[in-house]
């Protein structure tokens, strides 16, 4: 049974529109600890891929490709890199359906042009860090 | 979510993960999630529910600032 109902690709198409360049949907999966939710995860991933030519998805297993994970520094199935012209870090893990899932969507149109929409004062704020900041946003599906 | 995926877009500095909660029950209990949206920025800074930009910067600045003496 598809994720997507009929409604919700026609309101995802529409958010699309705003895409600006290409994006890669990196996806980590691991059978072996994760199955069920791996394969639901991918199969959400392909599906709101389907709705973009510009959308592409790869999908890795932490344990094979070992270098890649490493490099994104994903250590959890199943997990998502959302990845424009680079890498923003922005990360998924988990099934990103319910509230997490308009985030998703809202990350693809964003990395697909590189702009994030803030304030111009709070890019001036972040333009200045010296030190790395890790946001973890802890949600549950409803 | 939504800040903290553009904060990344915005700075190199900044990374946003967003954690499924019921699916990741250890993360979740080990950063004592009894609500959500919870965010945890440098596992210094810690709120629950949805900031307005202003001050879910000022949390970010506060998860970096030196540690007083």
């Amino acid at each position: 049974m598809p994720f997507l109902a009929e409604r919700d690709q026609v309101a995802v198409r529409k958010e699309f529109v705003r895409i600006q360049g290409p994006v890669k949907l990196v996806v980590f999966s691991q059978e072996l600890v994760a199955g069920e939710l791996c394969r639901q995860n991918e199969q959400l991933v392909r599906e709101v891929a389907a709705l973009d030519d510009r959308i592409s998805v790869e999908v890795l297993n932490p344990v094979i490709d070992r270098e890649r994970a490493e490099a994104y520094d994903v250590e959890e199935v199943p997990a998502i890199v959302v990845e424009g012209a680079r890498d923003y870090g922005i990360r998924f893990l988990g099934i990103p359906g319910g509230y997490e899932f308009s985030n998703l969507i809202d990350s693809i149109i964003a990395v697909s042009s590189g702009e994030a929409t803030l304030s111009d004062a709070t890019k001036a704020s972040l333009a200045e860090l010296t030190d790395d900041v890790h946001i973890k946003v802890f949600s549950t599906p409803t | 979510m939504r800040l903290a995926q553009h904060m990344a877009i915005a700075s190199d500095r900044v990374t946003a993960t967003a954690i499924e909660a019921t699916e990741f029950p250890d993360m979740a209990q080990a950063y004592q999630v009894s609500g959500v949206p919870k965010i945890v920025i440098n596992d210094r800074v810690e709120f629950m529910g949805a900031l307005p930009e202003s001050q879910f910067l000022d949390a970010v600045l506060q998860a970096v600032e030196p540690t007083k003496p």
